[in-house]
């Protein structure tokens, strides 16, 4: 198995234990941290797909190490935005739950 | 190994610079937006009325060359370079996008003003700042050629479409918010999953040059089934719309407007974009079918679902799941019918459903929104009288609902007349038959609205709080645009034809 292959495989498997995660936890802390797995899974397998370059003589495809810089960003970003809103909410009701009485939200008096 | 050897067949066109303006305009709203609310309040009616125009210019760049408008970022030519691009579909929705996100900019005026002798708040400010950034995000999700450019952009169009959800900042809508969040990561890590693997098969993202070298094999369809399913939890596709009726229902009445209006609609544009334009060749399988089974599915539990709401604005978000619904049913017919057509009846049909749900959903949810500041509740048994209070908004709400439920003359009705005979010449009925079904269900839950509205009360209304008429005529403009999409002869709807890869048959001649 050559070392492209295993690091695919292993980023195939972050995926697997993150969507696992993201879809049976109830918590939102657990999906967020969740999502991030899945991330670091995706972005293995960007780092995978630079080594094409490798068979066509080159150090290494650079394409997808710019894409994976970006996405690292708005992976962190949109972490960032999550936690930010979970915190809000702790701060309101006490629990860091998203439970599903909130499906309805109750009468408000000035609707703008 | 770039195996873009397939050269990028169009050339930058003098028009291009618009393409940079209508991502720009936005964006430098927003940052402006950021110095005070105030300063945004006074500048953005410029700003939008200069955003209209430079979408109703590319509009007519696109129909009068009929071609593409291209431009290449800093010079640099795909499979290298970004591109913009903007064909008669990114034409028709930029259009659309302008006029809704102009609509709300001045029904929001009123809502989110700052109060006198305070020097800020916090829901204006956010509300103009995160307004032009949808608006930005948008646009760029409309003129995207290259698919991690995509990815970013739907990105950015989601951190600012989730903040709208919880302007109020109450722990309902906050929860609401991070379910809607929770969502849309999943949705995007999924395609970002795809585009890598599509890099690594075919060595480009640029949109046109994938069309050239996609050919159905595994890879094809793993990257299809994963940025379809993650583009779909965005769409709020059935199963996937849990997220959509809390957030939608709970926003102030201007931000569903958009987010019901507009934003679900960049995540289908986008899965229009992969299956007519990337992998064109893949719309005959039966994949395809799965697609509007999921559309089927979602016309019928939404509409029983919005059928069974005590409040109005769950009611018209349970109706923009149905609505949604329609937009998935025209992948199969556009496979089937392709060949017959010189146009593609149900590519129109279903392009056309997106245009004026937009127009109709955000004048429903505006007009839900005064109605529910006159009478400071939205119980819709308690709706009573309504009817003689604000004459103005329930007219434009009726008119938006003729297009929901598919009544001439509407867009609504002209879409669904086309899906219609799209899935009648495709020999597919069973998708007439649910298209009639979800009319007749929609025009159910849209009269248990009408019916105590125009019924009166014993004593006449008087609104807890006095309704601007500009702001019931905004409402009545977009109302009106809805209806105006009935009455157009079919002939405009070519532009959105323009810069569509050729079929199939076509390229193997």
């Amino acid at each position: 198995m050559s070392a492209a292959t295993l690091f695919g495989w292993c980023g195939a498997a972050l995926v697997g234990l993150g969507l696992y995660g993201l879809i049976t936890h109830p918590h939102p802390l657990r999906k967020i941290l969740a999502f991030n797995l899945i991330g670091s899974g995706v972005f293995l397998l960007f780092g995978v797909v630079a080594r094409r370059g490798a068979a066509a003589g080159m150090g290494g495809d650079p394409v997808p190490q710019a894409l994976v810089i970006t996405g690292i960003v708005v992976a962190f970003s949109a972490t960032a935005l999550a936690i930010a809103l979970l915190l809000r909410i702790f701060r309101q009701t006490g629990q860091a739950t998203v439970s599903s009485e909130s499906k309805h939200p109750p009468e408000r008096s000035a609707d703008s | 190994m770039m195996s873009g050897s397939a050269a990028f067949s169009e050339a930058a066109n003098a028009g291009g610079f618009l393409l940079v303006l209508a991502v720009s305009l936005p964006t430098a709203g927003m940052l402006l937006s950021v110095l005070g609310a105030r300063l945004a309040a006074r500048a953005a009616p410029i700003l939008m009325l200069a955003g209209l125009g430079v979408a109703i210019a590319i509009a007519i760049e696109v129909w009068r060359a009929e071609q593409p408008l291209v431009y290449f970022v800093g010079g640099w030519v795909p499979p290298l370079g970004l591109a913009l691009r903007a064909d008669g579909l990114s034409a028709a929705m930029l259009a659309t996008t302008a006029i809704v996100v102009c609509a709300t900019g001045l029904y929001g005026r009123a809502a989110f003003r700052v109060p006198a002798g305070v020097s800020e708040t916090r829901a204006p400010l956010v509300f103009w700042v995160l307004l032009m950034a949808v608006w930005a995000a948008l646009n760029l999700v409309f003129l995207g050629d290259d698919l991690f450019n995509l990815y970013v952009a739907l990105e950015l169009l989601t951190f600012a479409a989730v903040p709208l959800v919880c302007l109020d900042g109450r722990a309902e809508t906050l929860a609401a918010a991070l379910r809607y969040l929770l969502f849309a990561l999943l949705g995007s890590v999924l395609y970002l999953l795809g585009v890598g693997l599509l890099y690594g098969g075919y060595g480009t993202l640029d949109i046109v040059l994938l069309s050239g070298v996609v050919r159905p094999e595994p890879i094809a369809f793993a990257t299809l089934g994963l940025m379809t399913a993650g583009l779909l939890a965005k769409t709020a596709l059935f199963p996937l719309h849990l997220w959509l009726p809390p957030a939608h229902a709970g926003a102030p009445p201007a931000a569903s407007a958009v987010l019901s209006g507009l934003v679900v609609k960049a995540s289908f544009f986008l899965v229009v974009r992969l299956w007519f334009d990337v992998m064109p060749g893949l719309l005959n399988l039966v994949a395809a079918q799965v697609l509007s089974t999921l559309g089927a599915g979602a016309i019928l539990v939404g509409s029983v679902l919005a059928l069974r709401q005590a409040r109005l604005k769950l009611l018209i978000a349970y109706s923009t799941i149905a609505q949604i619904g329609y937009l998935f049913l025209m992948f199969p017919l556009a496979g089937a019918s392709s060949a017959q057509f010189g146009s593609n009846v149900a590519l129109t049909g279903g392009m056309l459903q997106a245009v004026s749900h937009a127009f109709a959903k955000a004048a429903m949810f505006m007009s839900a929104g005064l109605i529910a500041e006159a009478l400071g509740h939205d119980r819709i048994t308690e709706l009573r009288g309504v009817g003689q209070m604000l004459p103005v908004t329930v007219f434009a709400f009726g008119a938006a609902a003729l297009s929901l439920v598919g009544l001439p003359p509407s867009g609504g009705f002209v879409a669904k007349w086309l899906l219609l005979t799209a899935a009648m010449t495709a020999g597919q009925w069973w998708w007439a038959l649910v298209m009639l079904l979800g009319g007749l269900l929609a025009g159910g839950y849209m009269l248990r609205v009408l019916a105590p509205v125009l019924t009166d009360a014993s004593e006449p209304l008087m609104p807890r709080v006095p309704i601007l008429r500009s702001r019931e005529l905004v409402v009545l403009a977009l109302a009106l645009c809805s209806m105006l999409l009935g009455i157009l002869p079919l002939r405009p709807f070519g532009l959105l034809q323009i810069g569509r890869p050729p079929t199939s048959e076509a390229r193997s001649r």
